[in-house]
């Protein structure tokens, strides 16, 4: 397969970006799209070119760090797969593909495709965990669950962060990805005590990041390689709405020594 | 004060404004497009309504007004700051080359450009048929002959026929939307599907669209002046024209020693 791709090249986050185009002669269709990269990188290397960024990882759809926008799409168009999942027998002979980086102002580019998704833990650091004393293990059964919510719990915790939904909604919102934490908690018993100073600190914390708010475009639903739900987000504002209502000040309690 | 001011700061807070605001305004105009089909009973019906609802509801119709105007209001404060944010979130210097929507809606990706429409219809459809300021010499009583005059002409059946497109648009989207962002919406396999609503809202447009193109096409005729108003209450407004307005502004002209007094 003969591949024409556009890629967007920058030196550094402060540097001016352009796209360059490359072609690649012999693309096996077998080929995932990072193998393509590789390729294209090595033919970089051996023409004593500077080779293109990305992040990658695991290259098995769990981690969440190859993050590319293909052909104006968040992973490309396969549905509900991240782009190492991608492979080019999902593209034909002669294509010509555009890649780019997520563009949002709270993802700054690094260099190439390369964003800092720091925002993104920055937000699991306001209120995504629950707290619990350390100690022996406790027996797996001993808090049970029903099961239609361990089901929903871990739709929601499918997210792999890989920031996707950001890259997709034209507002540069991160509501699918903090909604999907928030409801991946608050299905379960554990996230109960915290459930609603978590809503609270997590959305000021996207909201400070400088992410947009969420029109409901749906578009984040379907560039999610976990194919989590807008439900998710109904939920996390119906949590917000709640603790906004009933919102009590924090006890401030002072310990001797 | 502070709950509220949280509140607000939030873009999740300014979404359920957006949503409560756009609610009340749904309900809204499903009561004002089933009142507008009194048109087709008859000019008797339309004009008594209109009396019944400046005079018998009298106060009342000025506090849902106030109720209207501020959820108008708000709705376009957040809706003006939202988007300044998200063009904040994504500088327009730093967006996509190449960007492609995959699912999103005609409807939800013109909601801004289409609610400027509407309150660009609001203002002159308030111009036009309740301040009486387009037109001057309509008659403030016979709401039934100003509709026939008023639509009589092209373009402005056309701009409302086109407003009443922009409507079903903001409906289709904001309708289905509002309810899940205040969270009201159940869990579904399809979230993005709205069947109520995209009845709701093609309804709603049908039924203000079909009062300009009837009285365009001539299935609405004008009618004797001042059909359904009570004697009594003509020769009030009949006085009140007189006094304030300039000459000629009714059609039911007073005498001028009427006037005088």
């Amino acid at each position: 397969m003969k591949i024409t791709l556009h890629v967007w090249r920058q030196a550094g986050p402060k540097a001016a970006g352009k796209l360059e185009t490359y072609t690649l002669g012999h693309v096996s269709p077998d080929m995932s799209f990072l193998e393509m990269f590789d390729v294209l990188n090595e033919e970089l290397v051996e023409a004593g070119k500077e080779p293109v960024a990305f992040s990658h990882d695991c290259r098995e759809g769990i981690c969440g760090s190859c993050a590319m926008m293909i052909n104006g799409a968040a992973h490309g168009p396969m549905k509900g797969t991240a782009t190492c999942q991608l492979h080019m027998r999902s593209f034909k002979d002669g294509d010509e593909i555009w890649v780019e980086p997520w563009r949002a102002r709270a993802f700054p580019i690094l260099k190439d495709l390369v964003v800092d998704r720091s925002a993104l833990d920055r937000i699991i650091q306001a209120g995504g965990y629950i707290s619990a004393n350390t100690g022996g293990a406790r027996d797996a059964n001993e808090i049970l669950i029903p099961k239609p919510d361990a089901d929903s719990a871990m739709d929601a915790a499918a997210c792999i962060g890989c920031g996707a939904c950001v890259a997709a909604c034209p507002n540069a919102s991160a509501s699918l990805f903090t909604a999907a934490k928030i409801s991946h908690l608050g299905h379960l018993p554990q996230g109960q005590p915290e459930r609603f100073r978590r809503v609270l600190t997590m959305v000021e914390q996207m909201d400070i990041e400088g992410f947009g708010h969420c029109t409901l475009y749906g578009e984040c639903q379907e560039a999610c390689p976990k194919l989590i739900s807008i439900d998710t987000i109904s939920r996390m504002n119906r949590d917000y709405l709640k603790a906004t209502l009933t919102k009590r000040p924090e006890p401030t309690v002072e310990y001797a020594g | 004060m502070q709950l509220v001011r949280n509140f607000w700061q939030s873009q999740i807070g300014k979404k359920v404004v957006m949503a409560v605001t756009g609610l009340i305004l749904v309900g809204f105009v499903v009561g004002h497009m089933v009142g507008n089909l009194q048109v087709f009973q008859s000019a008797a019906k339309l004009n008594a309504y209109g009396y019944f609802l400046k005079h018998t509801v009298g106060g009342a119709l000025w506090a849902v007004r106030g109720v209207l105007l501020a959820s108008v209001i708000l709705h376009v404060v957040a809706a003006v700051q939202l988007t300044r944010q998200k063009q904040a979130a994504r500088p327009s210097g730093q967006g996509y080359q190449k960007y492609e929507p995959q699912i999103s809606t005609f409807a939800s990706r013109t909601i801004r450009w289409g609610g400027f429409l509407l309150l660009a219809f609001i203002v002159f459809h308030i111009l036009h048929f309740t301040t009486l300021t387009i037109y001057p010499d309509y008659s403030p009583t016979d709401v039934y002959n100003n509709v026939v005059k008023g639509f009589q002409i092209p373009w402005v059946t056309a701009f409302y026929v086109l407003a009443m497109g922009a409507l079903a648009l903001h409906l289709f989207h904001g309708a289905w939307s509002s309810l899940r962002t205040l969270g009201l919406s159940r869990p579904a396999a399809r979230p993005t599907a709205r069947p109520i609503v995209t009845a709701l809202a093609g309804l709603v447009a049908l039924g203000f669209a079909v009062v300009p193109l009837a009285v365009f096409f001539g299935a609405v005729q004008p009618a004797a002046p001042e059909q359904g108003i009570p004697a009594e209450a003509l020769e009030a407004s009949a006085l009140q024209q007189s006094a304030g307005a300039p000459a000629g502004a009714s059609t039911t002209a007073p005498t001028s020693t009427l006037a005088g007094h």
